[in-house]
């Protein structure tokens, strides 16, 4: 998996496995990126616009899994379902029960 | 991505503002964050030679990504029924005055898929219909704000909304 080497960490509370899909350009990633942070909870992300084609699709794939429109901001819970968008209260629902 | 400075920046949104008020469209009045967008839309033009949504990712094909070079095809319906386009960029009146907020909105642009298959059948259907029609002239259609005309080409470009002759589809 090569884009795997470009996800980043953001350390905080460890609630559940939480891979974020973004774009640099976004104002909806820029905006979940800062919640999470602000809600302190631990995170991966993945800037796909920065990676070169290959890892691009490869990290497409993965997001289709979970959000066949493969929109962003994607985010994937515990490997198992994605909130897609900028989605507030779903997002600081996960961070008190998930 | 070299830094876009804030002048740059400045310069673009001023002209988006002054050319969205002429046509009757809004920017976000959430000055920051329109901002942040037009710093997004400068550093796609540095790396795809247009300006491909902030909030999508584009191919990097010009013919593959012209539905979403800004203002793209989904703006109208989007303001019309979520009040902001997909990236937030433009609202609706609503929002400018500040009665409501512009929030994330769903994904209108079909999945590659579709957006094939609709090419192909689009193209088969004119082939199909190709020579039938009895005007004296062809129709174009702008596939962002819908203005119709009808003349030999599309305009350079659209009267009402100012994106290039690429963004006309025939209609009739």
């Amino acid at each position: 998996m090569g884009y795997e080497k470009f996800i980043k960490q953001v350390s905080g509370k460890k609630k559940s496995d939480l891979m974020l899909f973004t774009l640099t350009t976004c104002g909806w990633c820029q905006k979940t990126k800062k919640l999470l942070k602000e809600l302190g909870v631990e995170y991966k992300y993945v800037d796909v616009d920065l990676l070169e084609d290959k890892d691009k699709q490869e990290a497409q794939k993965i997001m289709t899994r979970w959000n066949p429109r493969c929109s962003f901001p994607t985010l994937v819970i515990n490997n198992t379902r994605a909130i897609t968008g900028f989605q507030e209260d779903q997002l600081k629902e996960l961070a008190d029960n998930a | 991505m070299r830094d876009v400075s804030d002048k740059d920046i400045d310069a673009l949104y001023g002209i988006f503002k002054k050319d969205a008020e002429s046509g009757g469209y809004y920017l976000n009045p959430d000055t920051g964050f329109a901002k942040e967008l037009v710093r997004g839309l400068i550093a796609n033009e540095e790396r795809y030679g247009y300006q491909s949504c902030p909030c999508r990712l584009a191919s990097g094909i010009k013919e593959e990504d012209l539905d979403i070079i800004c203002p793209c095809d989904y703006r109208d319906e989007d303001i019309g029924e979520y009040g902001a386009c997909y990236c937030a960029l433009y609202v609706s009146g609503e929002i400018a005055e500040g009665k409501k907020s512009a929030g994330s909105i769903p994904e209108r642009r079909p999945a590659a898929e579709q957006r094939k298959k609709m090419k192909t059948e689009k193209e088969t259907g004119r082939i199909e219909n190709g020579g039938k029609l009895s005007l004296p002239l062809p129709v174009w259609r702008c596939k962002v704000c819908g203005y119709l005309c009808a003349r030999t080409e599309p305009p350079e470009i659209c009267p009402v909304c100012k994106v290039k002759k690429d963004r006309f589809e025939r209609f009739l």
